[in-house]
């Protein structure tokens, strides 16, 4: 039984990381908030199966925070937002998919490399996945990188804290409660002060490409 | 070897080039139905290779031999592909003779003659189908081998005998790498067997055909033998397919038995995956033609990422 729900846990963190991946590669707004939807969801119920066959109870409400706040809130604070920013069918160029996904692969295979002693030494049962979640991180960090829109770039701020909390899980069988708590609370305020963000910059700019945020001038 | 393997050899060949019309006539079925239509039978197929073969040959003046015997060779490949995937039985004598990455060599070479035949002609449309062939053929076929070896590192061998048999006949326990392996072949799948998001079958659209633009000039038997192979050819990855990722069903070595039983989940599997192509086919839209190095780069993603995927989990 434990090997068996062992064997689920790997799929779902495989899973983690194709969705981070589709991330990546997503132009459109909308499909890239239900992707983080969707990892949300893969990443409670991986919550939930690790928390049953560990049974570190507290995992319990860990998962339940995330399905609260990252499958039902914060999606739907970001639908919103959108649709009164008016942006909801907005496609974003992105240069060359392509090499972007290659830099992802040389990001995973890193992940992988250096996850693979840290693993070694844990003793939970989802160690091997611990590089799963650090490319996870890693992934979420280039999608930041290489999108020029805000909305974008938030939504993989938000998916670098997925994998974060993926990685805790996986190598520690998460973080203290008051720790997560105050991670969720900090998450939700700052989706807030990002959403009145967007509006202050769109007002100031006409656009929420943050390419004018790199000129101190007005010319 | 045994007159059983034989014997189960000889009826498999006869039965994957008499189901593969089959196939693809369920195929066009779903999808008519999808799109509210009545759609023209499962067995149009046929019967368009029967009016096609009843049909007299015309060719062009300039047609050299090539052009002729393409056809035959383009059947051969398939029918050869076709009937080298364990399909109802893993004992099969002629099995032995290829393992997966010679599969990819018989779909290479297939390609090969059809693209030449299509430029034989020297029409600007044969060339123009035979490059765009070609180019995506190129993208597909490292995808391909990569979705081969991530299921050969798991069996450790790389005969699809050995693969199905250590997949379907040992405890069962769920490979993450080959949930990436699998949507990798879809694309692999859609993309080699003139699909839609890639291509459509069923236009003439010079803008948008890959396909149909290589055996424009081919008329009556030899387009039959064309139409047949293509049929072959689909139902020959959609048994890759199988054996990779759904090899449950399949009779063990020696077992008469369970033949029947094998034969009737080959054809639930079938209809599934018709249904499943169609619905796929339904739902998405066709890439320009620019996209597709896109499409198939994600291909080849996915199947690079299984074998990673199986490196770090499959140590612990």
């Amino acid at each position: 039984m434990a090997n068996f729900s062992g064997q689920l846990i790997n799929l779902f963190a495989a899973l983690l990381l194709l969705i981070a991946f589709a991330m990546l590669s997503q132009r459109r707004v909308l499909s890239l908030i239900n992707l983080f939807a969707l990892q949300g969801l893969v990443l409670s119920v991986s919550t939930m199966i690790v928390a049953n066959s560990s049974s570190q109870h507290h995992l319990y409400y860990s998962a339940g925070l995330t399905l609260i706040l990252k499958v039902i809130i914060l999606p739907w604070i970001l639908h919103r937002l959108i649709r009164k920013l008016n942006i909801k069918w907005d496609v974003e160029t992105l240069f060359n998919i392509p090499t972007t996904m290659l830099v992802g692969i040389a990001l995973v295979v890193f992940a992988f490399n250096l996850a693979a002693p840290i693993s070694q030494m844990a003793g939970t049962i989802t160690k091997g996945t611990l590089g799963i979640a650090m490319a996870s991180v890693l992934l979420s960090f280039l999608m930041m990188i290489t999108r020029s829109k805000a909305v974008p770039q938030v939504i993989g701020f938000l998916a670098m804290e997925n994998g974060l909390f993926f990685a805790a899980t996986s190598a520690t069988y998460g973080m203290p409660m008051v720790v997560e708590l105050g991670i969720a609370l900090d998450v939700l305020v700052g989706m807030f002060i990002l959403g009145i963000f967007f509006f202050q910059i769109r007002e100031t700019f006409d656009s929420l490409d943050l390419k004018h945020m790199e000129k101190l001038k007005e010319d | 070897m045994n007159y059983s393997g034989i014997l189960l050899q000889l009826f498999q060949d006869t039965l994957v080039v008499l189901i593969a019309p089959l196939l693809l006539g369920w195929v066009n079925q779903c999808r008519a139905w999808l799109q509210n239509r009545s759609g023209a039978g499962v067995l149009q197929p046929y019967r368009n290779l029967v009016k096609l073969f009843h049909k007299d040959a015309v060719l062009a003046h300039n047609a050299s031999p090539l052009f002729r015997f393409t056809p035959y060779i383009l059947f051969a490949c398939m029918w050869l592909a076709a009937s080298l995937v364990p399909v109802i039985a893993t004992d099969l004598p002629l099995s032995p003779v290829v393992d997966v990455i010679a599969l990819v060599g018989i779909f290479a070479l297939a390609r090969v003659f059809i693209s030449l035949a299509a430029m034989d002609i020297g029409t600007s449309f044969g060339t123009l189908g035979a490059r765009r062939e070609m180019l995506v053929g190129f993208l597909a076929e490292p995808a391909l081998l990569m979705v081969f070896f991530t299921a050969a590192t798991i069996s450790q061998s790389t005969s699809l005998v050995t693969i199905v048999e250590a997949l379907a006949h040992k405890q069962f326990v769920i490979y993450p790498s080959l949930a990436f392996a699998a949507a990798a072949f879809v694309m692999v799948l859609l993309a080699e067997n003139a699909r839609i998001p890639v291509d459509n079958p069923s236009t003439h659209l010079e803008l948008t055909m890959i396909h149909e633009a290589m055996i424009l000039e081919y008329s009556a038997r030899h387009l039959a033998l064309i139409e047949w192979a293509s049929a072959l050819k689909l139902l020959a990855y959609t048994t890759i397919g199988f054996a990779l990722f759904m090899p449950w069903g399949i009779a063990e070595v020696g077992n008469w038995r369970f033949v029947p039983l094998a034969l009737a989940a080959l054809f639930a599997k079938l209809l599934v995956a018709g249904a499943g192509l169609a619905l796929l086919e339904t739902v998405s839209a066709k890439m320009r033609i620019f996209r597709v190095p896109e499409f198939m780069g994600t291909a080849f993603l996915l199947a690079v990422l299984g074998l990673l995927i199986h490196f770090l989990l499959g140590s612990n």
